[in-house]
């Protein structure tokens, strides 16, 4: 691979032993992709938070860059960690757990990467421009930045977000090339998309159908942006979808059209969305309802506040967000309807990473795929509703 | 017999190969602590991987995978380097963080042409495999 000289002088180890080791990640990776050089990208998400995927072995090796003076070049922004930062004893989190996702945050923080907490960083002003080059993790925010907004990124992983963010490049191979953003597939949608959860049941069966090939969806509609979130989210689970293009949607999509010709269409229908939903869900006993996979945003803490003012949740409905929008839901009076009517909202953390089972959950009822995909996998009982009926169903 | 091939992670090293015909996930398919294969449904369960030259297809799973490597690197149950068809991320990167010895693209396959137990030569540096036995 090419290297410029002064990049050459980092492999030397002329920037510390951290910039030498992050550059050397960047380079094997890119050498098994076929790129011929390193690019500079302007902002990192960074994934592998919560202790219960990172665990002791890779604790250490946080603790092990941080100490080697790792430092972030770049913006770079946090996945969920296990626990909400504050309340995790209110969530049932064991304290063993809450001192190694302490060990986490606190080598992130010294390596100057901002704590946000959440897998929807363009929900809280992390929204690069079209056409940048950034390297980001967690498989919803790829396809929401690649997609909806149009910069260029990978499916990066936790060890290589962070490697860009030491060193401000990424090797130049995948979708950080136009050639590779090109449709494979278009998608006729013939199915009502009638709530966010139709959407989130749309990308679950196209992440099924294509792997990771690159979809182009006709007849999407106009989905808002948390129906653009949860679709997106769901295909990069059941498939390793990292781009879609929608017409007359996303911003690539007029040029993505010039690529149709002689390429595969595959209709989805609700029928497909239903089969997909009845492999996920089985009956759960005594459920927890979640809300915000991913991440709320704070439209959708204020429909949830409308929605359940007055009732009596008794604990059953748990919302999910980031700190950022946390924060603006708190001062417009949205956290206290929703703990008013005895639901809980929690920060920093979701129910993909938390340690359910520690905390004592027995089931699952969620409105996202992508939800319900890892809560069945780990093996939870699990529901698949609309938002309304979670809040019915938390009610009785 | 030498095999030409391509360096993911350099070093050199010399070792017993352990060939496994199955794909690799660390994460859950391995204990870390013993370097024994745990995975119920891989061919080579039960064997343990520590200080092998271990001959393989390529990785799968999850990401934290990587993770899992380096953890055994750091415990002394990993592998003394790893030789793929093909190999990809997880293990790619799980190999740099730890400075374990990394080749792939071989002009000949391992699979066939390295059996169990033989003495092998890694120079990842140079992106060779020399079979000593």
């Amino acid at each position: 691979m090419y290297l410029t000289r002064k990049q050459e002088r980092m492999m030397d180890g002329e920037e510390g032993i951290a910039v030498r080791k992050s550059l050397e990640l960047l380079v094997a990776l890119g050498s098994v992709f076929g790129a011929e050089k390193l690019v500079p990208v302007e902002s990192a998400h960074i994934s592998g938070v919560s202790y219960k995927n990172l665990g002791e072995a890779g604790t250490e090796w946080l603790e092990e860059q941080a100490a080697m003076g790792a430092k972030c070049r770049i913006r770079a922004t946090l996945n969920p960690a296990g626990m909400d930062m504050e309340k995790w004893e209110e969530m049932g989190v064991p304290e063993e757990f809450a001192i190694g996702q302490k060990r986490v945050l606190d080598a992130f923080v010294s390596m100057g990467v901002e704590p946000t907490c959440t897998c929807t960083p363009y929900l809280i002003g992390h929204v690069p421009r079209r056409g940048t080059q950034v390297a980001w993790a967690e498989s919803n925010a790829v396809c929401f930045v690649n997609s909806v907004l149009g910069a260029r990124t990978n499916r990066e992983s936790g060890p290589t977000t962070l490697a860009s963010a030491v060193t401000g490049v990424a090797a130049l191979y995948g979708y950080r090339l136009p050639e590779n953003r090109k449709p494979a597939k278009i998608i006729q949608v013939e199915a009502d998309l009638d709530s966010r959860l139709d959407y989130s049941g749309l990308g679950y069966v196209t992440g099924k159908l294509l792997g990771s090939a690159v979809p182009f969806f006709r007849g999407l509609g106009l989905p808002d942006m948390e129906s653009m979130k949860t679709m997106g989210a769901a295909c990069a689970t059941s498939g390793g979808i990292a781009l879609w293009h929608g017409m007359g949607i996303t911003p690539e999509a007029e040029w993505a059209a010039g690529y149709l010709d002689g390429i595969e269409t595959i209709t989805i229908t609700n029928k497909d969305i239903e089969e997909a939903k009845a492999k996920i869900v089985s009956d759960p006993d005594n459920p927890t309802y979640c809300i915000g996979c991913p991440h709320c945003s704070l439209k959708e803490m204020e429909e949830t506040a409308n929605m359940v003012r007055g009732k009596s949740l008794d604990g059953k409905l748990w919302v999910f967000t980031s700190r950022g929008v946390y924060e603006q839901a708190e001062k417009a009076g949205l956290v206290k309807v929703i703990e008013d009517a005895g639901g809980r909202v929690y920060r920093d953390t979701c129910m993909v990473v938390a340690p359910l089972h520690e905390m004592g959950w027995q089931g699952v009822g969620t409105n996202s795929f992508k939800g319900g995909h890892y809560s069945t996998a780990h093996g939870f009982g699990t529901k698949l509703q609309t938002v309304d009926d979670l809040v019915k169903e938390a009610e009785k | 017999m030498i095999l030409k091939g391509r360096k993911v992670m350099g070093g050199i090293v010399e070792g017993e190969a352990l060939v496994c015909m199955d794909s690799m996930s660390f994460y859950g398919g391995v204990d870390p602590v013993t370097g024994i294969i745990t995975d119920p449904g891989h061919s080579c369960n039960g064997m343990n991987i520590t200080g092998k030259v271990f001959v393989f297809p390529t990785g799968k799973g999850s990401t934290v995978g990587s993770y899992v490597i380096y953890r055994m690197a750091k415990l002394g149950t990993a592998p003394a380097a790893i030789i793929n068809v093909e190999t990809e991320a997880i293990l790619a990167t799980g190999c740099v963080i730890s400075d374990i010895p990394l080749v792939d693209m071989l002009d000949q396959d391992p699979l066939k042409v390295i059996k169990n137990g033989m003495r092998v030569r890694v120079n990842a540096d140079d992106g060779t495999v020399e079979v000593l036995d």
